[in-house]
C-alpha cells in the first residue's frame, strides 16, 4: 500500500491517511520515507540552528492544506507567526489564502516578562488546540521548537511528563504531528544527552537534519533515523532550501529505471564528428568532453548548443567560467552564432561562478533552471568545478545524479571536464570519475610536434555506436569547427604544418603521376594507329592473294576439263565401250 | 503602589489537574495573607472555555493573570513561591 502512494503530489483522501502515510510534498523526501510521514503518529525533527526544521515542518502543513485536504495547525514556540508567514512568502506559498481555515498559526512563545512561580503544565495549550482542531477539522499539527517551552520546566521528570502528555494527546486525536527540537551544535546525536532525548525513542519516526560546512562550503543533509512500521532509505540524503522550499536529492536512481532509451541521433554540431560517431550523439545520452584548458572544450559544446538551437530545441548552457556575453563573443569568433538564439529565448546561458555553493546547490539550481526553461539539451561547462568546491565524494554523487536525472528526463547532456595539465592524471583518471557513467567520452588533447601545438580529438568511448578509432585534428577557424583527416606517418598522426606539407607532397606526387599516365596514353594511341594501318595493308594484300588463288583454281579446272573432254571424244571416235576402255587405259 | 488598590485576578486552570488545584489553594492562601479584602479571583477552566484561553494566549496552566492594578502581568505555575509572586505584584518592600 505505501508503495503505491509514493507520488510526490499525489492527493490523498482523509480515510486513507489515517491508516497509511501523510505525504509531505517535499521532492525526494516522500521517496525516502516511501510515501511520507506516519499518518496519525508523531515525528520528531531534530537539527541544529538553521538546519531547516521550521521550513520542513511548514512545508508539510502547506502541502496538507493545499493538496491533501488536510488542514493543519502550526504551534510556534520560538518565532512569531507573522515572521514565519513573511519568511514563507519567499517560497511562493500563499499562506494568507489558507489562513485560518486550512492553516492556523498559534503563537505560543513564552513572553519575555513572564514570571514563573512553581510547577506548570501544557494542559491549557492542549485544551485550546483541541477546540481549534475540532473547529477546523485539523489532521496535521506542528510543534515548532518545543525545547523553548520545555526549558521553562524545572526538572527532567516534569519535562518528560509534559512530552508524554503531548504525545498521548496527539495519538488520542490521531493527528499527524511533527515536533521539532534543537540539537546541540551541529552534532545531531547530542540530543540524546539532553533531558528530552528520550523523545527519539518515544516517537514513531525521527528525522535528523544536519548542516555542516566542508572546505568553506555549506552542505545540508537529512537522515531518517527511525520509522516504525515502514521501510525507509537509511542513508544521509543531501537537501537544499530552494525557491519552492526543501528539495531532497535521492541518492538511488529510481528515475533512471524508467528512462526511455532513444535511438534518435542528435548532431554534435560538427559534421565530421557526427560521421566519426556513426551519426551523432544519442538523444538523452550523456557526453563527456575532457581536455586541458584551451583544447576547445567550450567550443565543441557551443557547437552542440548551436546545432540544438538550429533544430529548434530549447537548450540550457551553464557556464562556470565566463559570463553569458563572454560565451557568446568567444564562440562567435569561431563562427558559432548564439546571440540570436539567446534573443529569441530558445537558448538560455547562465553563468554560475565557481566561488560559492556546493555541488548540491548547483545541481538543484541547474535542475530547476532546466525545468523552467523546458530544456531538451543541456551543456555544463565544466563540471570539474564541482570537484573544486566540494569534496570528492559529494562531487561524484552530484555528477552521478545529474546524469541519472538528465537520462530520466530524456535530456541530452554535454559536460566538459577540465584536466589539470600540471597533475599526473592520465586519461583514465578523469576527475569526478564520471567517465564510467558517460555514454560518449570525447577526449581533446594537445599534440606537440615539430614546434607546434595542435588540437587532437579522439573518441575514447561511445556506447552503442560504432565509432572511429582515429585521432583527428580539430581546426578552429572563422568558418567554424572542422575536423581534418589524419595523416599517419611512422606511427604518428601528423598535424598542423606537418600535415600541410604532407598534403602538398601528395598533391605534387599526384600531379606527376597524372602527367606520366597521360604521356603513356598518347604513346599507346600512336602505336595503335600504326598497327591499324599495318592491319589494313595486310588485309588488302590478303584479298589480292585470295583473288590470285581463285584465278589459279579456275584456270586449272578449265584445263582439266579440256583434257577429259578430249579423251571422251577420242574414245567415241575409237568406238570402244566404257568398260574396256577403262581396262585398256589401266594397262597401257 | 497604594496598599488599598484592588487586585483583580484571573486564574486559568486545567480542570482538576494537581498543579492547578495547588495553584487555587496557593492563591487563596496568598491573598489571605498579603491582600486581605483587596482581591477578586476568577477561576477559568481551560477545558470548559478553551476558546477563551486561545484568545488570551494562555498555553501553560496554571496561569495567573493580574488585571489590576496595571500593568497586566502573568505569573505561570503553582504559585508555590510566595516571594516570587510578591515581587511580581510589586509588594515585596511592604512585607520585607
Amino acid at each position: 500500500m505505501p508503495e503505491s502512494r509514493n507520488g510526490l503530489n499525489a492527493p490523498c483522501s482523509l480515510s486513507e491517511q489515517r491508516s497509511t502515510k501523510a505525504p509531505t510534498g517535499i521532492a525526494g523526501f516522500d521517496e525516502i520515507t516511501r510515501g511520507g510521514l506516519p499518518g496519525g503518529r508523531t515525528t520528531l525533527l531534530v537539527g541544529g540552528p538553521g538546519s531547516g526544521k521550521t521550513i520542513l515542518a511548514l512545508q508539510f502543513l502547506v502541502h496538507g492544506a493545499q493538496s491533501c485536504n488536510e488542514p493543519g495547525i502550526f504551534v510556534a514556540f520560538e518565532e512569531t507567526s507573522t515572521r514565519i508567514v513573511s519568511n514563507a512568502e519567499s517560497f511562493g506559498w500563499n499562506l494568507a489564502m489558507m489562513q485560518p481555515k486550512s492553516l492556523f498559526f498559534l503563537d505560543a512563545q513564552p513572553k519575555s516578562d513572564l514570571v514563573q512561580s512553581g510547577d506548570f503544565d501544557l494542559g491549557g495549550m492542549l485544551a485550546a488546540l483541541e477546540a481549534q482542531s475540532q473547529e477546523m477539522g485539523a489532521r496535521r499539527i506542528v510543534f515548532d521548537a518545543l525545547d523553548v517551552v520545555l526549558a521553562l520546566l524545572p526538572d527532567p521528570a516534569t519535562k518528560r511528563r509534559e512530552i508524554y502528555r503531548l504525545h498521548d494527546w496527539l495519538l488520542a486525536h490521531e493527528l499527524t504531528g511533527i515536533i521539532t527540537a534543537k540539537a546541540g551544535g551541529d552534532d545531531a546525536s547530542s540530543i540524546i544527552q539532553q533531558p528530552f532525548g528520550f523523545m527519539q525513542f518515544m516517537v514513531d519516526c525521527a528525522v535528523i537534519l544536519n548542516h555542516s560546512v566542508a572546505l568553506g562550503v555549506s552542505h545540508r543533509n537529512l537522515r531518517v533515523q527511525k520509522y516504525r512500521g515502514s521501510g525507509f532509505d537509511e542513508n544521509e540524503s543531501p537537501f537544499l532550501i530552494g525557491n519552492a522550499g526543501l528539495e531532497v536529492d535521492i541518492a538511488h536512481a529510481r528515475l533512471r529505471l524508467d528512462a526511455k532509451v532513444s535511438n534518435e541521433r542528435v548532431s554534435s554540431g560538427v559534421e565530421r564528428l557526427d560521421t566519426m560517431l556513426g551519426g551523432g550523439y544519442y538523444r538523452g545520452a550523456s557526453i563527456l568532453i575532457t581536455g586541458f584548458s584551451g583544447t576547445a572544450k567550450t567550443t565543441l559544446s557551443g557547437a552542440f548548443a548551436e546545432a540544438a538551437c538550429q533544430r529548434g530545441e530549447r537548450t540550457l548552457f551553464v557556464s562556470f567560467d565566463s559570463d553569458c556575453n563572454e560565451v557568446i563573443r568567444n564562440l562567435a569568433s569561431v563562427g558559432i552564432r548564439l546571440d540570436h538564439y539567446v534573443e529569441d529565448g530558445s537558448l538560455l546561458i547562465t553563468s554560475a561562478r565557481s566561488i560559492a555553493g556546493s555541488g548540491e546547490t548547483y545541481l538543484v539550481r541547474i535542475k530547476t533552471l532546466a525545468k523552467e526553461h523546458g530544456a531538451r539539451c543541456l551543456v555544463i561547462d565544466p563540471v570539474s568545478t564541482w570537484y573544486k568546491s566540494s569534496n570528492d565524494l559529494t562531487a561524484q554523487s552530484v555528477a552521478d545524479r545529474l546524469i541519472d536525472w538528465s537520462k530520466g528526463n530524456g535530456i541530452t547532456l554535454v559536460c566538459t571536464s577540465l584536466l589539470d595539465e600540471m597533475s599526473n592524471r592520465t586519461e583514465s583518471g578523469s576527475p569526478l570519475q564520471i567517465s564510467t557513467l558517460a555514454d560518449t567520452w570525447i577526449h581533446l588533447n594537445y599534440l606537440m610536434q615539430a614546434g607546434e601545438r595542435n588540437r587532437g580529438l579522439s573518441i575514447v568511448k561511445s556506447r552503442g555506436t560504432a565509432h572511429s578509432n582515429q585521432v583527428r585534428e580539430l581546426i578552429l577557424s572563422d568558418a567554424g569547427v572542422t575536423l581534418t583527416d589524419a595523416y599517419t606517418a611512422g606511427g604518428e598522426v601528423l598535424m598542423g604544418t606537418l600535415r600541410w606539407e604532407k598534403e602538398r607532397a601528395e598533391r605534387v606526387a599526384a600531379e606527376a603521376a597524372e602527367a606520366t599516365a597521360k604521356l603513356k596514353r598518347v604513346r599507346l594511341d600512336a602505336e595503335e594507329a600504326e598497327l591499324e594501318v599495318r592491319l589494313k595493308s595486310l588485309q588488302t594484300e590478303l584479298i589480292a592473294k585470295q583473288v590470285e588463288k581463285a584465278l589459279l583454281v579456275r584456270v586449272t579446272q578449265s584445263h582439266e576439263g579440256e583434257l577429259s573432254r578430249g579423251r571422251t571424244q577420242m574414245k567415241e571416235m575409237r568406238g570402244a565401250d566404257a568398260a574396256t576402255a577403262h581396262g585398256e587405259e589401266s594397262t597401257p | 503602589m497604594n496598599r488599598r488598590d484592588l487586585f483583580k485576578f484571573q486564574l486559568y486552570v486545567a480542570g482538576d489537574a494537581p498543579n492547578s488545584a495547588q495553584a487555587i489553594d496557593n492563591l487563596a492562601a496568598f491573598c489571605q495573607a498579603h491582600l486581605p479584602d483587596q482581591y477578586e479571583i476568577e477561576i477559568v477552566d481551560v477545558f470548559r472555555e478553551p476558546k477563551r484561553a486561545l484568545a488570551e494566549g494562555i498555553f501553560m496552566t496554571p496561569t495567573l493573570v493580574v488585571l489590576t492594578p496595571p500593568p497586566v502581568r502573568r505569573i505561570v505555575g503553582t504559585l508555590s513561591h510566595a516571594q516570587t509572586v510578591l515581587l511580581a505584584l510589586g509588594l515585596k518592600d511592604l512585607t520585607a
